[in-house]
């Protein structure tokens, strides 16, 4: 399954509150039904870090660092990647 | 309350305002001001609107402004937050520069229309624009989420050609930080409550490592990291406590660090009581770090204040 986040947060991926909806409504549903999530980030231009702790964070508590097995990142910029970077690192850290 | 619009107040001479503040008698406040000439920070802007809405309307008196800079106050829209006619008719087809007016943002939605403004009215280039629209969005969220003011942040924004850079100031007349961060911690006092918004992994809804679904507690520490790296101000005030970030030795500012007291910094906590919190930052446009170079320093410092602090708990073994 693919989540395009652009149509639904905008090219600058901050609001939180989206990224929770994002994360219940889209990715938990898929990954309890077992499936692959892609979460793809096409013209999405730049995002905080509170919006990708708010959309992936509770998936470590969930399932554990293995959840990075089972969620992909695809066309994320430079700064797109090392945010997720870091909150992928800080949560499996605080683990 | 009475505060006084100097001659000259930026984040590094910011002190002497701040002390003049006095935070007596909530119920009126009485604004004076320099008579020649007055040039502040945004972030200036941004505390006198939001401590203006705490106080009834009728309440308000500031004093005719005779500086000859006083049209700017009135551009910014200071006048219009405080609900008071300052009497000063601006000309028309003024050049418009570039800033952000003073704007009250309540809500999640307000700030995502007012990011998306925000850039175009500073004329910024997409690599200016990027540690900017990022500091605004979690200043301005913190807000929202955890001061617990119905009249939500006041922010304002301007560049200055003199310096090249932008100068931002955020500003609520919430519950300010020590409350927030005593809901899960024990700061004694308002800088050391400020000190602990600042460390990264610490957030007011949680002491778990990793926070909760929605926190980290993470955002301060990165705002004050893009200031550091960039070796720029950076200032907060809530309570009696107060912070600044000061501009860091070039052959040092790449080094991170999680307690902000190990950062160069003057801090105090006796200042005037302010009611909520107010953020000043500056930002420099011509030497400053990629924003992708930058998270780079701070991906480190903070997997590494994790580690840190987990480490403090180990249990240690006992040897008989």
């Amino acid at each position: 399954m693919t989540v395009a986040v652009r149509p639904l947060a905008g090219a600058f991926a901050e609001n939180k509150d989206l990224a929770r909806d994002i994360r219940l409504q889209k990715i938990l549903p898929a990954l309890e039904r077992g499936e692959i999530v892609t979460v793809d980030f096409a013209d999405v231009t730049g995002a905080t870090q509170s919006f990708i702790h708010a959309l992936v964070s509770d998936l470590f508590r969930k399932y554990g660092n293995d959840v990075l097995d089972r969620i992909l990142f695809k066309n994320c910029n430079e700064t797109v990647q090392k945010v997720i970077t870091i909150v992928s690192e800080y949560m499996q850290e605080s683990a | 309350m009475r505060i006084h619009l100097p001659n000259s107040a930026w984040l590094g001479n910011i002190d002497p305002f701040l002390r003049r503040f006095d935070p007596r008698d909530q119920k009126s406040l009485r604004i004076t001001a320099n008579k020649k000439w007055i040039s502040v920070h945004p972030m200036i802007l941004a505390m006198i609107a939001s401590l203006g809405q705490v106080v009834p309307r009728g309440n308000i008196a500031c004093e005719p402004l005779e500086a000859r800079s006083k049209h700017y106050f009135e551009r910014m829209r200071l006048f219009k937050f405080l609900g008071i006619d300052s009497g000063i008719e601006m000309t028309e087809h003024e050049p418009a520069g570039r800033f952000v007016p003073l704007t009250q943002i309540k809500n999640s939605s307000s700030l995502t229309s007012f990011i998306t403004e925000m850039i175009p009215l500073l004329h910024l280039t997409p690599a200016h624009a990027e540690p900017i629209r990022y500091i605004v969005s979690e200043l301005v969220r913190n807000v929202i989420e955890h001061a617990e003011s119905m009249h939500g942040a006041f922010v304002a924004a301007q560049y200055y050609a003199k310096s090249n850079s932008i100068r931002i100031g955020i500003s609520d007349s919430g519950i300010g930080i020590r409350r927030t961060i005593n809901r899960s911690y024990n700061a004694p006092d308002d800088l050391s409550a400020i000190r602990l918004a600042l460390m990264p992994g610490v957030t007011g809804t949680t002491r778990r490592e990793g926070g909760t679904e929605q926190n980290a507690g993470a955002g301060l520490f990165f705002i004050k990291s893009i200031a550091a790296v960039n070796s720029d101000f950076f200032a907060i005030y809530s309570g009696t406590g107060f912070y600044k970030l000061l501009k860091q030795r070039a052959r040092r500012r790449h080094v991170l660090h999680a307690d902000p007291f190990d950062d160069r910094h003057s801090a105090g906590n006796d200042f005037p009581s302010w009611p909520g919190t107010a953020v000043g930052i500056d930002m420099k446009l011509d030497e400053n770090e990629t924003f992708s170079a930058l998270l780079d320093h701070v991906r480190e410092t903070y997997a590494r204040a994790v580690r840190e602090r987990r480490r403090t708990r180990f249990k240690k073994p006992i040897f008989v």
